[in-house]
């Protein structure tokens, strides 16, 4: 036995340990403190305060009067983390993208950010968290008075100040407060706790191994020094083994709840996904977690044996505590106690933050806010405020605790109150999972289950416990245990049936019933469909607005000064202004509502931000279309169809522009070809006929006079050759011709054949003028470069005509604005697939018909190129042995017609720029 | 006796040259003035060697190589092509279709003169040697 002095000081000399953790971890520099509380151990360790007292003492009484059942409460989290991390990561990764504060935030914020429903989930969490706490202080105090044994102090006192767990609730009230409502982060992140959280569960795990490992080895399961026989021994262990207790619809009742409870309690949903740093930590934790509660398992079944034999009849849930004690180990009972404080303790900080926040987020500051007349909610800074409320919170809820704990300590052993508990924030798995997974949960849905599970639980569950205390002031209400025992069901199986039903099928029926609002699609999109990539934007669907300033008031009244100044400013950057206030954007009204969401709640955040933002408008059309997946696959898909055929359209136009410059390239080296061989064939006959003159000495004079001609001729050739090649390359740049004169073709192309005459009657051709004499047409035109084109069609008609009677026809023709002027011969005419190439530069085939004689080969190509430089065409017609006949096809106006003014500006306007 | 020499080719310039500096090296000098003719007359003149221009009307020279290489009666019987186009490619064609040699406008009149008469001059000689010993052969 130990003085109740001593005690005390161990007890708060373990506490002020755990202060000076948490305390010194906030002070660590920051990479210090990511690199301790960043590690996914740590993660692991302050996820394990799912073992509390209940587990610490409870698991060992549970063993000692069920047998086996206790380790359902250890399996349904094992099964969670090893089957359904996924489920949980899918929460994290939503949570954290939402600035989600508690599990409250985390249901309101997927039905619309439903106020109501925060506050309902925040009730149920309230509700079953006080049989938990209740729990705690019963374990503390029973394991104090069991350490100490002193008359003054009891578990039973009848005064409030006489009872040891008033003092514990006192003293963890003060402790908690003092600490974790303190900090208030942006996003209800605490490390200091979380590293004090994580050594607790350290010292509770090593406590309970200690006490293990001595009853294995040091007590030999009871048999040291003991009197009784080893059948004994068996008896009780048979007791511990057994399976026992409710059978297979308790045991799958208890696994569902524990399995509900690792999901759905605050404080778990604290630890494992608001003060989760990242996801991947959760990999490390689906095995290390089910890991710390197997050895804890394993353990709990030697304790509860050698207790079973050692004291029969004294209370199993000390068995933890007093077996060490009563074998003589008492220093050992000393850890023991650590253990039982820190398991008690380290649940008690966490559920009291997780549910300060909670009440404080969705009771207590809606209301604060909603008064007006208080003069708070315009100008106040509220932060001091916030604390104020949590610290009150969590007073009131260990107050709560201590009340429920004094009022039914009578009746239930450590296990039961916590079932209870369990019982109570199972009432939130359907709507939590459900909406993590069915997209058409509501609003109404879930409050509708919320409230009905909530209702059944409370009447079959909570009221039997408080019946003896004369709080059951409802007369006439039947005892829901007595009916489920009338009906041979076990009340725990029985009430958990019934209310998690009807929950179910309130939610599920009403969902169904009732029609989600814009945000409910939206939240309800975003969570079910958390892991696709495209993130819903909010902005998409609101169209609201609110000034710069009033948002920046706004969010410093809540999260502090230097908080917003941070925030705005980092936002002013991304948008690439220096300074705090940052340009509003359409994005900037849903970042404050985030910011506000990380410390008030998503609800809250909603309303304080639509109090000062206006021209909130939804567009039920653009939340349809969003939001329909079907219509996004859809149009996904159409638009990679229409940026596929965009794409085919562009590879067909690089297939053409290929093909035109594959085209272009053998043109140019058909060109370079041709002009070499024009250029070499008078350089040939030159260099030739030089080196007979310089070489032969009896060249006779007429000899000598041939020679010579040729070569002048020759030389003649190429510099014609030149002319034209530099004309022609004039000609494509859009060079050469000016479109000055007024000009009537007809007189041009008379000139022509005056020019032409000559020649003609040398070779014996017939040249025939058949142009009408009265037409007075005009054209726009450069009358030098026509006649040369007039000049160039007749010489080749005269030239390659080698009928045995040449003759070549000039005619005339109009077409509407058109003129016409044929050149007509009977010649060789020319092949179809050679006229193909006439027009080109020393096009091959015009060269095989025309042959010789013709200057350069290149006449038509600078033909076709003036004609077209005057708005008309060459046309040819022509087949093999039918002769051929060329057309000049130019734009022409009557002479001294108003039009010949217009036609005049048009066709300057058309002239290509020089 | 004078080799016989046809020049296949369609400038007049060119055959002015041509048929002056190939007469005073002692040839019996024949014009062809396009394709087509230039077949029928190797055909029919069976000259001891052909100058033979590749761009010409009607028919270009490839195709009278192709032709003249293809009449077993005209085998071994050396033909100089003459381009102006300089193209290594038409070397390689003229190669590969049998031209006897390979001559690039414009060209040397020494080098014309003593390609083609060296290859008629040879010709020449080998129809005088199967003429003298043909008739030995059949009696």
């Amino acid at each position: 036995m130990f003085s109740p002095v001593f005690a005390v000081t161990l007890s708060f000399g373990y506490l002020a340990f755990l202060f000076a953790v948490a305390f010194f971890t906030d002070r660590l520099r920051p990479h210090h403190k990511q690199s301790l509380v960043g590690s996914p151990v740590i993660y692991t360790l302050s996820i394990s305060i799912y073992c509390t007292s209940w587990t610490f003492y409870g698991a060992v009484g549970s063993a000692a009067k069920n047998g086996l059942e206790f380790i359902t409460i250890y399996l349904g989290p094992t099964l969670v983390f090893f089957a359904w991390w996924t489920v949980l990561r899918k929460m994290i990764r939503i949570a954290s993208q939402q600035h989600t504060t508690s599990i409250a935030d985390f249901i309101s914020a997927r039905y619309g950010k439903s106020a109501r429903v925060s506050v309902l989930v925040t009730l149920i969490a309230l509700t079953a968290t006080t049989p938990y706490i209740a729990l705690q202080l019963q374990a503390v105090a029973t394991s104090f008075e069991a350490l100490i044994s002193t008359p003054t102090l009891s578990i039973r006192s009848s005064n409030f100040f006489g009872d040891i767990g008033f003092w514990v609730a006192v003293i963890m009230a003060v402790f908690v407060s003092l600490y974790g409502a303190r900090l208030i982060d942006a996003k209800e992140q605490h490390a200091g706790v979380v590293a004090a959280i994580a050594l607790e569960s350290i010292v509770k795990l090593f406590a309970f191994v200690a006490i293990g490992l001595l009853v294995i080895f040091g007590l030999k399961l009871g048999t040291q020094g003991s009197p009784l026989a080893p059948e004994q021994l068996n008896q009780a262990s048979a007791q511990v083994l057994s399976l026992r207790g409710g059978g297979a619809l308790r045991w799958t009742a208890l696994l569902f709840l524990s399995s509900a409870a690792v999901l759905c309690l605050p404080r778990q949903f604290q630890v494992t996904v608001v003060e989760n740093r990242r996801e991947r930590h959760l990999a490390t934790a689906s095995w290390l977690f089910p890991t710390y509660l197997f050895i804890l398992c394993l353990f709990t079944v030697p304790i509860a044996i050698t207790g079973l034999r050692l004291l029969p009849g004294s209370d199993p849930d000390l068995f933890v505590l007093s077996v060490p004690l009563f074998s003589g180990y008492s220093n050992w009972a000393l850890f023991a106690y650590i253990g039982g404080l820190a398991s008690a303790t380290s649940m008690v900080i966490m559920a009291s933050i997780a549910l300060s926040i909670m009440m404080s987020n969705h009771l207590v500051m809606p209301l604060i806010l909603r008064f007006e007349a208080l003069g708070l909610s315009r100008s106040t800074d509220l932060t001091r405020v916030q604390i104020l409320v949590r610290q009150a919170n969590i007073a009131v809820l260990l107050l709560l605790g201590f009340l429920y704990y004094y009022l039914s300590r009578s009746n239930e052993g450590l296990a039961a109150m916590g079932l209870i508990a369990f019982a109570g924030v199972a009432q939130i798995f359907p709507a939590l999972i459900g909406g993590l997974f069915w997209r058409d949960g509501t609003e109404v849905g879930a409050l509708a289950g919320l409230a009905v599970g909530y209702l059944l639980w409370l009447y079959f569950l909570i009221f039997p416990t408080l019946q003896d205390t004369g709080w059951a002031l409802v007369a006439g209400i039947p005892d829901p245990q007595g009916l489920f025992i009338a009906m041979d069901v076990d009340p725990l199986v029985g009430a958990l049936f019934w209310s998690l039903s009807l929950n179910v099928l309130a939610y599920v029926s009403l969902s169904y019933a009732s029609k989600a609002n814009a945000l409910e699609r939206l939240q309800s999109a975003y969570f079910v469909d958390v892991f696709r990539s495209r993130r819903l934007g909010e902005s998409a669907l609101y169209e609201r607005s609110a000034a710069v300033g009033d948002l920046y008031d706004l969010t410093q009244r809540f999260i502090g000064r230097d908080q917003t100044y941070r925030a705005f400013r980092s936002y002013a950057e991304r948008q690439g202004i220096r300074g705090h206030l940052p340009k509003p954007d359409q994005n900037l009204v849903p970042f404050v509502e985030r910011l506000l969401a990380g410390r008030i709640g998503a609800a809250s955040a909603r309303v304080m931000v639509a109090s000062i933002a206006t021209g909130e408008t939804i567009s039920m059309d653009a939340v349809i279309k969003i939001l329909d997946e079907t219509q996004q696959a859809i149009e996904y898909s159409h638009a990679l169809e229409q940026k596929s055929t965009e794409l085919e359209a562009i590879a067909d136009q690089l297939r053409d522009a290929n093909e035109q410059l594959k085209a272009l390239d053998i043109m140019k080296d058909d060109f370079l070809s041709r002009v070499s061989h024009e250029l070499r064939t008078p350089m040939t006959a030159l260099r030739s006929l030089t080196e007979i003159l310089t070489d032969t000495d009896d060249l006779s004079q007429d000899e000598q006079q041939r020679f010579l001609k040729v070569m002048a001729q020759e030389s003649k050739r190429l510099t014609r050759l030149l002319d034209d090649i530099l004309e022609v390359s004039r000609l494509e740049s859009g060079m050469g011709v000016k479109l000055t004169d007024t000009v009537n073709p007809m007189q041009v192309m008379r000139d022509a054949i005056a020019v032409v005459e000559a020649n003609a009657s040398t070779a014996g051709v017939k040249l025939v003028n058949a142009l009408p004499a009265r037409w007075r047409l005009r054209a726009l035109s450069d009358s030098d470069r026509l006649q040369q084109v007039f000049v160039n069609l007749l010489s080749n008609a005269i030239k390659y005509n080698n009928t045995p009677n040449p003759s070549v026809v000039v005619s005339a023709e109009k077409q509407d604005s058109y003129l016409l002027l044929h050149v007509q011969d009977n010649g060789p005419g020319i092949s179809e697939k050679d006229q193909k190439t006439l027009f080109t530069k020393f096009s091959r085939s015009w060269q095989d018909v025309v042959e010789t004689t013709t200057g350069s080969g290149l006449g038509l190509a600078i033909s076709k190129q003036i004609v077209q430089q005057m708005n008309g065409e060459i046309l040819v017609r022509t087949s093999l042995g039918q002769g051929a006949r060329f057309s000049v096809k130019l734009p022409v106006f009557k002479a001294g017609s108003i039009e010949a003014a217009d036609a005049r500006a048009a066709m300057t306007a058309s002239i290509k720029p020089e | 006796m004078q080799p016989v020499v046809l020049v296949a080719e369609d400038e007049t310039s060119i055959v002015e040259s041509l048929n002056f500096i190939l007469r005073r090296a002692g040839a019996d000098v024949r014009i062809s003035y396009d394709g087509e003719q230039a077949i029928r007359d190797i055909a029919n003149v069976r000259p001891h060697a052909v100058v033979l221009d590749i761009m010409m009307p009607r028919k270009d020279g490839f195709e009278v190589l192709k032709a003249t290489r293809a009449n077993p009666d005209l085998a071994g019987l050396p033909i100089i092509m003459l381009t102006a186009k300089g193209q290594e490619s038409d070397r390689e064609k003229a190669e590969a279709l049998g031209a006897s040699a390979f001559m690039t406008k414009p060209f040397s009149n020494a080098e014309v003169v003593a390609t083609v008469m060296q290859l008629a001059g040879q010709r020449l000689a080998d129809c005088q040697a199967s003429a003298a010993t043909a008739p030995a052969a059949d009696g």
